[in-house]
């Protein structure tokens, strides 16, 4: 009787206090596993069977337990992207801990402190690109801001057929070794009929100077483009009512590839970009670098199917899925725009500027002709692609229907402001370069191998500023803690955790350094982060409070 | 094929063994080239050719291995040499090369010390430059640069050039001072894997100079052009 008493307490206490999902606990096992998609199977790697691995639902204020067991014969790890916690609990091979060991668990413990649309993935290796990731959705503990009738997880990513050790043996032997779309003495006549001689030869010239080409815009092909794990053959489909909002949680989970995502017929209302609410932008196409994430709301009215069109890139497929009345529906799927190439704009105007990175060097590289110097004024009205797609750009997105919108960050305003939104204390420059010809990328010309840790002052507000001296995008994502981009809405920039810095432009985020430990800064292309394009930021206290920053 | 050049294969297979061991978190790669692997079919005396090189290691250190030889058809050996260098990426495009070679063939046999820089040149001029001082004092150099001429993605047109100079005679091995001889070739490869190419193409060989003189003392040609057909491949 008393027992039974004390459950009923128990019970209205829980419905008092608002929940009972305050301390959730979530079993994650990462395993070997055969799969593949339209071209037979393989052995890889994959979190409880399946591909993407599983979607946790979390609930703001939750305090989670999560068992993630190591059924392998190498170490793994799972790191949550995009949340703030514990660095001891961030899942970062040799900075937040030392990786799950072959066959043992690993408890993860952290309170949820946020809301939104996150993902999972392993930080070790090149594991991520295996199948080792996953949706994360965290509801928040007060109301949302926009409503909607449906929620569904949309995860993009890229499947290789090759093992992901391979493909980067392939980018040191030859790095292009995927690129099949390079120019040739029949696109050189074809340039030359429609720009004259002396205009092409000045283009090979001034390209074959640099030893580099315009259609170098991503580093790996051959890519089977998923959504929810589904191909574009096996058709995800998420269901409506005519009529009905549907909240999609777009989530670029991709190794190696940017999407230029649409739904053809419908417009898509961006309402959180990063996890974090923004007040609603309408689109009708946007482009999600790897690692970011974007929800849309969207209202079909008809009774008939949409077809979630996401063209890779570099055009060599797209994931598609699609939204319709009842199952088995399928849209028109549109074909594939052609493959953009680089222009001398994305070099950065003057090719002075452009450096391959230092290779031998750990000298400092020489200063970008690009003026960021002028971005301290912020006035940012002058950074290209900032407010509007670079017109002069041949990589900027570009909207396929003709008039239509394309998100550019510039549109992103937080839903509301940063409390403690001021002027950043002190200013780090990170030029981004690499070699892309020996395939290893860097920060400053310098590999994470050989790199010194940034050092950080907790409390202190620190601008980061990327200056990409490279010709690929890189989506730069940070551990931890928030990255505001400055757009020049003050403090209505939007926090991220992913910015794509593309080819040869300049940007700033401004980090609020609250959060103490260690933690990983680097590109989220996987092989740019593997082969060297990473740093450990250090966030330091006050001298005496550094004993407690120790590894245990 | 020469009994010798195996045996350089195991030697580089013990180095890079004893690499792999002083391997810290830097992942390392093993890569080996067959850019040439032909049958040379000239007039009167066709024969098998390789040029082959490869590499164990990380982006700014190597062990390299270079070797390229001739063997006449149902004859013995008659040209063939191994490089084993350390290789040390100097700038973003170029390595520099040190380390030895050794000529089984032709006799009197020669051990070297090379110095030497590889990579790609602006516009993409694949090069390499070398100097060898001989076990015996004799300084040679050679140059040898490729171009790749996409035809489509997959079909490859591939001039290549090389150039060897001495200082000073060996008319033991039939090699006289100054430019002793260049080499023009055009190879148009197709690309079935980007690992593995079969190709045909023209291969002209030019004796110059002093070594021509001695080339036509002893009754050899000093011009042999070849139709070649081989395989590029590489893993």
């Amino acid at each position: 009787m008393r027992k039974a008493c004390r459950l009923v307490l128990a019970a209205l206490f829980t419905l008092i206090t608002g929940s009972g999902a305050f301390a959730g606990t979530y079993d994650l096992t990462i395993d070997e596993m055969r799969a593949g998609y339209d071209r037979g199977e393989r052995l890889t790697m994959a979190v409880n069977g399946q591909i993407p691995g599983p979607a946790l639902r979390f609930t703001e204020g939750e305090e989670v337990t999560i068992n993630v067991t190591n059924r392998m014969d190498t170490d793994t790890s799972i790191h949550w992207h995009g949340i703030l916690l514990p660095y001891t609990q961030d899942g970062v091979p040799g900075i937040s801990f030392p990786g799950i060991k072959p066959g043992e668990t690993f408890t993860y413990n952290f309170k949820i402190k946020q809301a939104g649309t996150y993902w999972y993935h392993s930080h070790s290796g090149l594991q991520e690109q295996e199948g080792v990731y996953g949706p994360i959705i965290i509801t928040p503990a007060s109301r949302e801001p926009y409503k909607y009738d449906r929620d569904y997880v949309v995860m993009l990513s890229d499947w290789s057929d090759e093992k992901s050790e391979a493909i980067l043996g392939h980018l040191k032997k030859n790095s292009d070794y995927y690129n099949y779309a390079q120019r040739t003495v029949g696109t050189f006549f074809k340039d030359v009929s429609e720009k004259g001689w002396a205009a092409t030869l000045k283009d090979r010239a001034d390209w074959g100077r640099m030893r580099m080409t315009p259609t170098d815009i991503s580093d790996v092909s051959g890519y089977t483009f998923l959504i929810n794990g589904k191909s574009a053959a096996q058709n995800w489909t998420g269901l409506f009512k005519p009529g009905e909002r549907v909240r999609l949680r777009l989530i670029n989970g991709s190794a190696m590839s940017y999407f230029d995502v649409r739904i053809p017929g419908l417009k898509m209302t961006v309402v959180q970009a990063d996890g974090n609410n923004v007040q609603p932008v309408p689109v009708d196409e946007l482009r999600i670098a790897v690692a970011e994430t974007y929800d849309v709301i969207v209202q079909p009215k008809e009774e008939k199917p949409f077809t979630i069109f996401a063209e890779s890139l570099d055009r060599t497929g797209y994931a598609r899925a699609t939204l319709a009345p009842k199952a088995g529906m399928s849209g028109e799927i549109p074909a594939l725009r052609p493959r953009p190439q680089l222009t001398m704009a994305d070099m950065g105007m003057d090719m002075g500027g452009m450096d391959h990175g230092a290779a031998a060097g750990k000298e400092e590289v020489a200063a970008p002709t690009m003026e960021h110097g002028a971005m301290a004024g912020m006035d940012h009205g002058a950074m290209p692609g900032m407010d509007q797609p670079d017109s002069q750009s041949g990589i900027a997105p570009k909207a396929a229907k003709p008039g239509g919108k394309v998100l550019v960050y510039g549109d992103l305003k937080a839903m509301k402001p940063y409390a403690e939104y001021r002027a950043p204390d002190r200013e780090i420059e990170m030029k981004l370069t690499g070699n892309m010809e020996r395939y290893f990328w860097s920060i400053d010309g310098v590999k994470f191998s050989d790199a010194e840790p940034i050092r950080l002052k907790h409390g202190e507000r620190v601008r980061f500023t990327f200056v990409n001296q490279t010709m690929m995008s890189h989506p730069m994502h940070l551990h931890g803690m928030w990255m505001q981009l400055d757009t020049g809405k003050k403090k209505f920039n939007p926090l991220k955790h992913v910015v794509n810095v593309p080819p040869g432009q300049t940007l700033s985020v401004d980090v609020p350094a609250d959060a103490m430990g260690e933690w990983a800064f680097h590109c989220h292309l996987l092989y740019h982060m593997a082969t060297g394009m990473m740093r450990k930021v250090i966030v330091e206290g006050p001298v005496a409070a550094n004993v407690e920053m120790r590894h245990e | 094929m020469n009994k010798r050049v195996p045996a350089f294969l195991i030697l580089f297979c013990m180095l890079t063994a004893n690499a792999s061991a002083m391997e810290e978190h830097e992942p390392h790669f093993l890569f080996f080239q067959a850019d040439q692997f032909e049958y040379r079919a000239q007039d009167g005396r066709d024969s098998l050719k390789w040029d082959a090189q490869g590499w164990y290691g990380g982006d700014y250190d190597k062990l390299w291995l270079k070797t390229e030889g001739e063997k006449p058809a149902g004859g013995k050996t008659e040209k063939a040499e191994a490089q084993v260098l350390f290789s040390h990426l100097v700038t973003d495009f170029f390595d520099v090369q040190a380390g030895v070679r050794y000529d089984p063939e032709p006799h009197p046999r020669r051990g070297y010390a090379v110095l030497g820089v590889q990579g790609l040149a602006p516009y993409y001029f694949e090069t390499d430059a070398a100097l060898f001082l001989s076990n015996e004092g004799e300084l040679s150099a050679r140059f040898e640069a490729e171009y790749e001429l996409l035809l489509t993605q997959r079909l490859v047109l591939q001039p290549s050039l090389e150039i060897n100079l001495a200082a000073q005679d060996t008319s033991a091995r039939g090699i006289g001072s100054g430019v002793s001889d260049i080499e023009l070739g055009l190879r148009l490869r197709y690309e079935i894997r980007r690992e593995f190419a079969p190709y045909i193409g023209v291969n002209w060989e030019r004796k110059l100079g002093q070594t021509a003189d001695i080339a036509r003392r002893d009754g050899e040609d000093t011009d042999v052009p070849s139709f070649v057909t081989g395989v590029r491949f590489w893993f």
